[in-house]
Parts: C-alpha cells; sequence; structure tokens
C-alpha cells in the first residue's frame, strides 16, 4: 500500500473530486467553497453594514462542516501520508522557479520562498499572501464561484457561465505566472 | 448529528486534494507554464465524471437522499462579472497558488502563513459585497 504515501495519480484524484461533488448533491447541496468566505464575513457581522452578508448563515453550516473535514483533511495527508518523492514537478519549471528564486519543491506542498514562518517578518511577503487572498476572495464573490462552484460543478452542468468563469481563471493565472509574477518576486 | 456526513465528505475531499497535490503551488504554477498535464488531468476527469452523473441524475430524475428530486440551478446568465471576476480570481490564483478550499486545506495541513491569504481572502470578500451595486455585471 505504499503507493497511497505517492503522489495520487490524475485520473483517480480527479475521479474522487467529481465523486464529492454528486455526494453533496446527493445530499441536497452544492460544491462551492468560495460561498463559505461570505459566510464567514456574515458570521463576523459583516451583515449590520452590507446587505450582501445579511443572510442566514446557518443554513450554510453544512458547508462550513465540509470546510472542517478538508482542514483536517490537509491534516491527516500531509502529517501521516507524505512521502519525499511527492511534488515531483517538471524539471524545466524547477528551473524557471530557480531564476526567480523559488527553491524546489524536495517534497514540499509550498514553497519556503513564499510560505514558511519567516513571511512574517517581510513585510513584502505579507503582502504578496494579502494581495492574493485579496484578489482570489473579491474574484471569486464577482465572478460568482471559484474553481469547485464553476470550473468543477459549473461545467459538469454544461453552464456556459461557468466556462467564462473558467476562460478568466486561466487569463487571470496565464498573465500573472508569466508576466506579473516574475517582476514581484 | 446531521453535520457529520458533511465533515466527512469534507474529509475526503482534504485528503484527494492533499494527496493529487492540487493544493500545492508548484503544481499551480506547473500548470499555468504548461509544463506537466497532471492538473488538468485531474480537472478534465472531474467534470467529466460530474457530467455523467448528473446527466444520469436528470435522465432518471433522481432523488436526493431525503427524497426530494434532485434540481441543480442554472447560474446566472451574464458576461462581464463572469470575465472580470474570472480574471481577478485568476490573478489572486496563480500568485498564491490556492483557492478558497486549498486555502483552509492548506491551514488545517499546518502552513500557518496562509492565515494571511485568508485574511485577504475574507477582506476581498466583504469588499465586494460594498462595491457590488457599482460593478458591471
Amino acid at each position: 500500500m505504499e503507493i497511497i504515501y505517492h503522489t495520487w495519480s490524475w485520473y483517480i484524484s480527479g475521479f474522487i473530486i467529481g465523486l464529492v461533488m454528486l455526494i453533496l448533491i446527493y445530499f441536497g447541496k452544492s460544491f462551492g467553497m468560495s460561498s463559505n468566505l461570505r459566510t464567514l464575513c456574515s458570521m463576523a457581522g459583516a451583515g449590520k453594514k452590507v446587505s450582501f452578508f445579511s443572510f442566514d448563515w446557518k443554513s450554510q453550516r453544512w458547508n462550513l462542516a465540509v470546510v472542517a473535514g478538508a482542514m483536517l483533511g490537509g491534516f491527516v495527508a500531509t502529517n501521516y501520508l507524505s512521502h519525499p518523492t511527492n511534488v515531483a514537478i517538471n524539471p524545466e519549471t524547477i528551473q524557471l522557479l530557480q531564476m526567480i528564486n523559488i527553491e524546489a519543491p524536495q517534497g514540499k506542498l509550498m514553497p519556503d520562498a513564499l510560505f514558511s514562518n519567516q513571511v512574517f517578518e517581510s513585510p513584502k511577503a505579507i503582502l504578496i499572501l494579502i494581495i492574493g487572498g485579496l484578489l482570489i476572495g473579491f474574484g471569486s464573490r464577482y465572478a460568482g464561484g471559484c474553481t469547485s462552484g464553476h470550473a468543477i460543478s459549473g461545467l459538469s452542468n454544461l453552464q456556459l457561465p461557468s466556462l467564462k468563469a473558467v476562460i478568466g481563471f486561466f487569463i487571470g493565472g496565464l498573465i500573472m505566472a508569466h508576466f506579473i509574477l516574475p517582476l514581484i518576486v | 448529528m446531521k453535520l457529520i456526513k458533511f465533515i466527512l465528505v469534507g474529509f475526503i475531499f482534504g485528503i484527494v486534494l492533499t494527496k493529487s497535490e492540487a493544493v500545492s503551488w508548484y503544481r499551480i504554477y506547473e500548470m499555468f507554464q504548461f509544463e506537466s498535464f497532471h492538473m488538468y488531468g485531474i480537472i478534465m476527469v472531474a467534470v467529466l465524471t460530474g457530467v455523467i452523473g448528473i446527466q444520469i441524475i436528470k435522465k432518471y430524475k433522481l432523488k436526493d437522499y431525503s427524497g426530494t428530486p434532485i434540481h441543480i440551478a442554472d447560474k446566472e446568465p451574464g458576461t462581464v462579472r463572469y470575465l472580470l471576476g474570472g480574471i481577478i480570481f485568476g490573478l489572486g490564483w496563480a500568485l498564491v497558488g490556492s483557492c478558497p478550499g486549498p486555502i483552509f486545506i492548506l491551514i488545517g495541513a499546518g502552513f500557518t502563513s496562509v492565515i494571511l491569504v485568508l485574511l485577504g481572502a475574507l477582506l476581498g470578500t466583504f469588499l465586494y459585497g460594498i462595491l457590488k451595486e457599482k460593478l458591471p455585471h
């Protein structure tokens, strides 16, 4: 069963993710992670100032439960199912990253250069993370969904709006990865 | 407790996303460089699974676990909001190599710095709520 520690293949992973969406539909819900951001804002009282957040957030508790489970899953997978051969990305990518001072994965999910605890000492690193989050939060609400809501759920339901959103995701991602990131990092 | 089944589904989601490395900044960067099929494969198979599943649901008018006929709502029509919102999201996705699901999963995995991404995401969500009426949809 060694294989469970290695990187899971795309065909098995994709299938399980599709199943997750279908199971949530079977439970009478939907698969969409970004709405949790809106729920959290509501829980924090944003509804008192902004009408967008004044809704019955308790009806969204099921989705918060999914998030809690996902966090646990992340914890277990990282601490008990990791393997040094993980994150074996294309050597060409590793070379590209070296040119922008980002170290090779060596089994780690996230680069220390941007995510180690040392970033708390660097205003620039802090800004990158916060601004990245800002773009994700603002963009996903504006588009009415993120990769789970549009790329997986929306496309599975053959929704044209979701295709437009996904096209947008990729345009934005390509611009950032190819033009902006190298200038910032 | 009726929430347990959602925690369980979330747990599976967290495990598969972590083990497939879809939560990895490196994998997202690699994807946008078109230097691996891995991430595209994940998305394509997930969508294929979903399409087949939803077609079966619609064809046989399947009911959910409570006996209610399953109805999956269409997305609101539009273009500007999807493209513009999508591009903004994409910029963030490539910058920090994560999206909402992975943000939570990574925090659970122990990447404390991702809390800053979450903070930014909450701020961004709040900002949208404030500016919403002034934005083209």
